[in-house]
């Protein structure tokens, strides 16, 4: 009923993408966050999971060559670097831009794992323009059942 | 409060409304034939992607697909939306019939020609 009251979806997207923005030039404090948390909208985007066997790395990098994407894994620290380039075309004095929002350049980002990871076991696949990168668990950091005497 | 209104209260708590879809950035460009968008929509595959065009509104969507292990636990999260959508409207000379996109590695590539008649002439000058 009173629908047409509430701000619509579509607005607030839009006030997130200003805030993104306004964001990277002017960078807010993070005082509680992790000493790695970056600005909001970071390229690329990561999201980070658990299961119990697994952690689970989801890194949002669309439009790159896998190939050219330099992925390690060291004391913890998975570290994802590459470049991406723009998808304007450079030096050509007859087009007009409109809009230049996408990342270009390059980039690096560095997440710590949560747990204690086993860096032998390391799954990477690229698809639909998201990185995965499934590491396995080193046994002593899965849940175990503890018998009760 | 009767029993309806509770029955109804609680069928929203029950489906909470789904994050808000995400805006994807996009970069834009105009040449003498027509215009190029191209957005970013990571984890969008062909099947989930939607261009529509009505009358001179252009509507990007797509639904995020990232399957994810079974008892995956998400402990960090930069994007939750699980849907892009953005509109655009088209300027006259445009011809929406002819709209080509391409969707490669979560990166969407519309190519929006001009109609034949918009496209820049060299006009002579006569020298009288």
């Amino acid at each position: 009923m009173n629908t047409s009251l509430r701000i619509p979806r579509d607005m607030l997207a839009e006030f997130e993408r200003l805030q993104q923005q306004l964001d990277r030039v002017f960078p807010r404090s993070h005082s509680a966050d992790s000493i790695r948390a970056t600005a909001h909208g970071e390229f690329p985007a990561i999201n980070i999971g658990s299961t119990a066997d697994t952690i689970e790395v989801v890194a949002f990098a669309p439009g790159i060559d896998a190939k050219s994407v330099q992925l390690s894994i060291d004391k913890g620290l998975l570290t994802v670097a590459g470049e991406r380039k723009s998808g304007i075309p450079e030096g050509d004095d007859r087009i007009s831009v409109y809009a230049q929002e996408r990342f270009a350049g390059p980039f690096r980002r560095v997440v710590s794992l949560p747990e204690d990871v086993d860096p032998g076991r390391v799954n990477a696949s690229y698809r639909d323009g998201f990185l995965r990168v499934s590491v396995g668990k080193r046994e002593s950091s899965k849940p175990r059942r503890i018998e009760v005497q | 409060m009767n029993a309806h209104t509770q029955v109804a209260s609680r069928e929203t708590e029950r489906n909470p409304e789904p994050p808000a879809a995400l805006v994807p950035p996009v970069d834009i460009y105009e040449d003498e034939t027509g215009f190029t968008l191209i957005a970013d929509l990571p984890g969008v595959s062909k099947e989930r992607l939607g261009v529509k065009v009505n009358g001179d509104n252009l509507l990007i969507e797509g639904d995020v697909s990232v399957p994810a292990p079974q008892g995956l636990e998400l402990l960090y999260a930069e994007i939750l939306a699980s849907s892009y959508r953005r509109s655009f409207t088209l300027s006259r000379e445009l011809d929406a019939s002819k709209i080509e996109a391409n969707l490669k590695d979560g990166v969407l590539r519309l190519r929006i020609p001009k109609a034949e008649e918009a496209r820049p002439r060299k006009i002579e000058i006569k020298v009288g």
